[in-house]
């Protein structure tokens, strides 16, 4: 459903993203970790067409998305990682905009509306405006945004940032259940607990390339600690700080 | 920490703010371009006209000093009604919806610091355009009575308390407005602005009938008319004591008392401005957090407007709604529009009390001349105004440009809906501008014609120009949609349509120019030709469609290839 070819970004001099090669198959949560900077999210906006790539190729459910770009995002539904939305409209203005631009209205848009509010518990808020919302529900509203065309990939940058346990639990639950059902789900985060519980399998960028990929045994076989946590693994790949530098930081 | 060293401290933040965006930034050499020019041009019209009316004046004798003190006290009026107005709608931005103010109240700040530093921000926010339309008003009249320095230092003396009193006074406003309103109104607190500054300014022009001054006919006798001007029009008001103070000294009878009035009602007012802080503003500011009445409800207007676009694309019809909501949503946009209505009451005022359409005194002409100065007038206006309203249209989708790029929509729906967006509402006010004028100056059926078909077209090619220019120049980055137009982009806009409004002003006149020359003495009159009409009108359409069409097709083309 998603396959990325030699993707590279730069900006100016620095290469954001280099020769990234991945594939991602139907009914699959394929969790992207790395450090900040590494160019998770520019690999994600890249698939979701925000980008242009200097180079390679991402085909998104069969279609290029340089070559054929409404196909591709017609596909396709995207999460960003801040949740900047119209601040002027209502929850339930915004879910109807963003279904218009998928040429999307009528009686089964406001059924949908109804349904993607009511599992988020946002129906009090729908017809207010979002700036009232808090930074957890704004970003319940975009992921309702991103499903409310039945899309067939799911591309979500950094998904439980302000959401609370019960929302976390729920966003996990509808991942999995929309892979189950034959969808496929990029998610990039730094949330390891999620990677662990959620994803399929699992890809660690730094500075812009692909240092390892597979499953969470391939990773542990990567990282040579056969008993680790997802932790300690992603530790040992990115290189952390030592527990000397930290204690000369921030030691009293 | 004293309070002056948290006052200090408080507006360090936004001195160094204004001192970077001013320094830094890729719009920095066009605002810096923008503002020499503008200064540039503006300083020396005001003061070389002023200079020459204050001359002619002087050598009338007895009335003409008289109406130079009445010329400045009208000025200073007007600078006051405009202060304060200002200061209504900064104070509500620097007081209740900055970004900061959670962060600051949350400090261990004296209350005392927080208002003076909020007050300094509203007053200098509010005052500093009209302190430069000062400058080259008061140095005309230093220069035509010879004030010398002590005429500088007077104007200060009589300048600052004349800011400081608005700015406490809309603070103070504010603040007893945002206690009757509770929670997040301040969309009702601005209508009633908007309501109470055109109310305003249409009682000024009434009441104070500045046209009567130079058509002494009007008054009774030569008594009425001096004791009119002798008289203070305001007496009550900071305005008037300025004007005193300083045509007082210039002419020979300067009064310390209207200085020490000044001065110490600036002084209470801020006093009084900070008691009602130190009483209320707690209470306020948490009612302005509480947000609970952004409930929005389907009312009359939002029906026919959906009923309006139903006709176009899914897309296009979401694009539109979604914009003019936003817009009309937005309080940051409403402050201009209050000021854009003012202006427009104004204008269409002046073209009313213009001495040609009161009969005997009019020339065909000179009624020829107002018409096409009237369509270069309100050229320039709808330039401005697309300058402020369609060319940040992009820009402002800033953060939020993720959600179109994700979605299969294409640059023609967006640029296109945009263009609608921009479009119907100037071209509505070209139409409201040139014909209502046109109709108040009794202009022939085929000039009237001629002049609405021109400010139509080019109300549509400054539409096309101001997206483009803002898609090649977008400010994503900026937070305040009033300070994008001020970047490179705006200005190329603005020289753009200047230069497209003078091409089809010099065809219009180059293809008229012979019905134009017979209206000179000694000349046969005559109507002009309905071949030459057409002609003019043709040439027009065919130099805006062209100017309206490859900025347009350039806009979409790099919306394409522009990555956000």
């Amino acid at each position: 459903m998603i396959v990325l070819e030699n993707l590279t970004k730069r900006y100016g001099a620095f290469t954001a993203v280099s020769g990234l090669d991945l594939e991602i198959g139907e009914s699959q949560i394929f969790g992207l970790l790395g450090p900040n900077g590494a160019g998770k999210t520019t690999t994600l906006r890249m698939i979701a067409g925000i980008l242009r790539p200097d180079a390679g190729r991402v085909i998104v459910a069969g279609h290029d998305n340089v070559l054929d770009p409404m196909e591709a995002r017609r596909s396709l539904g995207f999460v960003p990682d801040r949740p900047f939305v119209y601040d002027k409209l209502t929850g339930a203005e915004l879910l109807r905009f963003s279904a218009g631009l998928f040429g999307l209205r009528g009686p089964a848009v406001e059924n949908r509306i109804d349904e993607l509010l009511e599992l988020w518990d946002l129906v009090p808020w729908k017809d207010q405006l979002v700036e009232s919302y808090s930074h957890g529900m704004r970003q319940k509203l975009i992921i309702s945004s991103a499903l409310i065309h039945r899309p067939r990939v799911l591309v979500v940058d950094e998904p439980m940032v302000g959401l609370d346990p019960r929302s976390a639990w729920l966003l996990k639950d509808v991942l999995r259940t929309f892979a189950d059902g034959g969808g496929t789900v990029l998610v990039s985060t730094h949330t390891l607990e999620l990677a662990e519980s959620l994803c399929d399998r699992l890809a660690v960028i730094d500075r812009g390339k692909v240092v390892a990929s597979g499953s969470i045994d391939d990773l542990r076989r990567a990282a040579r600690s056969e008993a680790a946590g997802l932790e300690e693994i992603f530790l040992k790949i990115t290189r952390g700080a030592t527990d000397s530098t930290i204690a000369r930081v921030v030691g009293q | 920490m004293s309070v002056g060293r948290e006052y200090v401290l408080l507006l360090a933040p936004k001195v160094l703010s204004t001192r970077r965006r001013g320094a830094a930034g890729r719009g920095r050499w066009g605002r810096a371009v923008m503002v020499l020019g503008v200064g540039a041009a503006a300083w020396p019209f005001i003061y070389v006209t002023l200079t020459r009316l204050l001359r002619v004046l002087r050598e009338v004798e007895e009335v003409g000093p008289l109406l130079a003190s009445k010329l400045l006290a009208l000025g200073l009026l007007v600078f006051l009604g405009i202060l304060l107005l200002s200061n209504l709608i900064a104070a509500l931005s620097s007081f209740f919806l900055s970004k900061d103010l959670p962060w600051i109240r949350a400090a261990p700040v004296d209350w005392l610091s927080v208002y003076l530093s909020r007050l300094t921000e509203t007053l200098v926010s509010s005052s500093w355009m009209v302190l430069l339309m000062l400058v080259p008003m008061l140095a005309a009249y230093a220069t035509v009575y010879r004030g010398g320095w002590e005429f500088v230092a007077l104007s200060v003396a009589a300048v600052v308390p004349f800011l400081v009193i608005p700015a406490a006074v809309g603070s103070a406003i504010t603040l007893l407005l945002v206690r009757l309103f509770p929670a997040r109104r301040s969309r009702d607190i601005l209508g009633i602005i908007a309501v109470a500054a055109v109310g305003l300014v249409v009682l000024l022009l009434r009441v104070l009938r500045p046209e009567r001054l130079v058509n002494p006919e009007s008054y009774r006798n030569l008594v009425d008319f001096m004791a009119a001007l002798r008289g203070p029009s305001s007496p009550w008001l900071p305005s008037q004591w300025g004007a005193d103070v300083l045509a007082g000294f210039l002419q020979g009878g300067l009064d310390p008392f209207l200085l020490i009035l000044l001065w110490t009602t600036a002084a209470g007012t801020v006093t009084v401005g900070a008691v009602l802080h130190h009483t209320l503003y707690a209470s306020c500011f948490t009612k302005a957090q509480e947000g609970n009445e952004n409930r929005i409800r389907r009312h009359a207007g939002w029906v026919w407007l959906e009923r309006a676009v139903s006709r176009i694309s899914l897309q296009r019809q979401q694009l539109v709604l979604k914009d003019v909501r936003i817009f009309f949503r937005d309080t940051t946009q409403w402050s201009q529009l209050i000021i854009l209505g003012v202006l427009v009451v104004v204008y269409v005022y002046n073209m009313r009390v213009l001495p040609l359409a009161s009969g005997e005194m009019i020339t065909r002409y000179l009624i020829t001349l107002v018409v096409f100065l009237n369509l270069a007038l309100s050229g320039f206006v709808l330039a401005a105004i697309a300058a402020r309203f369609v060319f940040p249209a992009l820009s402002l989708e800033g953060q939020t440009l993720w959600l179109l790029r994700s979605a299969p929509l294409d640059a023609g729906t967006l640029i296109g809906a945009k263009y609608w967006v921009g479009a119907v509402p100037l071209t509505a006010l070209a139409i409201l501008l040139t014909g209502v004028t046109n109709h108040l100056l009794g202009v022939p059926a085929a000039l009237a014609i001629l002049s609405l078909v021109s400010t139509v077209a080019l109300s549509l090619a400054f539409t096309a120009q101001a997206l483009a220019w803002g898609v090649y120049y977008p400010e994503f980055e900026s937070e305040n949609a009033a300070q994008i137009p001020t970047s490179i982009g705006g200005l190329l806009f603005m020289l753009g349509a200047v230069i497209n409004l003078g091409i089809v002003l010099a065809v219009q006149v180059f293809i008229l120019r012979g019905f134009l020359a017979s209206g000179l003495p000694g000349r046969e009159p005559r109507d002009p030709w309905l071949w030459e009409v057409g002609l003019a009108l043709a040439a027009t359409l065919l130099c805006c469609t062209a100017a309206a069409v490859f900025p347009y097709q350039a806009a979409v083309r790099r919306l394409e290839e522009l990555e956000a």
